[in-house]
């Protein structure tokens, strides 16, 4: 495997996903504001609309993109050692799969 | 050849000096780390709010603790850090802002626009 286009794949995949996830907290933060759903049914009645549903979903895929990257650079410029370095991938790769699908799960079941 | 063994290493963020623009860059990451760090909380919330109405209003009743609140006061600078700093980065990629004075600029108005921008949501809350 190729470690400049595995690079270079990594910075694209960083910026796509920052521009989605700024686009999504902008519009929604704006929304919930505006229009706040006070009560447990009007919350999981936004929650369960099929376009807040599949962006919230794309929301979600995007922002395990953005943090394994992310969190992978600042372990690979800050743990030269590499039985450590490859424990936190392990343990970020796990806590990010797990909170993946729990909360896709969660998204799925409203 | 440039490979990961030349990476710098061993970075000693104390006795590295630091211009403005690096203070937006390790606030991005610091804040990063945070936001990623709280993600596990988060999920646990957004299933307790949506479980049950006494679910959804257990999940109100934490985050309207006193101790939660700080912490959502460190989470929302990091959030907003983030965002401003990231803006920054997207710009600096696409050739905008890079002399510079314009980076050193952007890099004020990151680093202050952030708690600037804290303090207006809190005064609007209130």
């Amino acid at each position: 495997m190729s470690r400049k286009a595995h690079g270079l794949r990594a910075w694209v995949l960083q910026r796509i996903s920052a521009v989605y996830l700024a686009a999504y907290f902008l519009l929604t933060s704006t929304y919930l504001v505006a229009r706040s759903p006070g009560s447990y049914e009007a919350w999981r009645g936004w929650l369960a609309d099929p376009w807040v549903n599949l962006a919230t979903g794309l929301f979600i895929l995007s922002l395990l993109v953005h943090a394994w990257v992310g969190i992978r650079d600042v372990v690979m410029d800050y743990v030269p050692h590499m039985g450590l370095r490859v424990s936190l991938f392990a343990v970020i790769g796990l806590t990010l799969a797990g909170c993946g699908i729990w909360s896709l799960r969660i998204l799925f079941s409203v | 050849m440039r490979t990961t063994e030349n990476r710098p290493r061993f970075l000693n963020l104390l006795q590295i000096r630091m211009p403005i623009g690096a203070v937006a860059s390790i606030a991005h990451r610091i804040s990063g780390v945070l936001l990623f760090l709280i993600l596990p909380a988060a999920v646990f919330l957004l299933e307790l709010s949506v479980r049950s109405p006494e679910g959804f209003d257990q999940a109100r009743g934490i985050l309207h603790a006193p101790l939660v609140q700080l912490l959502g006061l460190v989470l929302a600078w990091a959030l907003l850090h983030h965002l401003l700093a990231g803006i920054r980065f997207l710009l600096l990629d696409l050739e905008i802002g890079i002399e510079r004075k314009q980076a050193r600029v952007s890099a004020w108005l990151v680093n202050l626009g952030a708690p600037l921008l804290l303090l207006l949501v809190l005064g609007a809350m209130l």
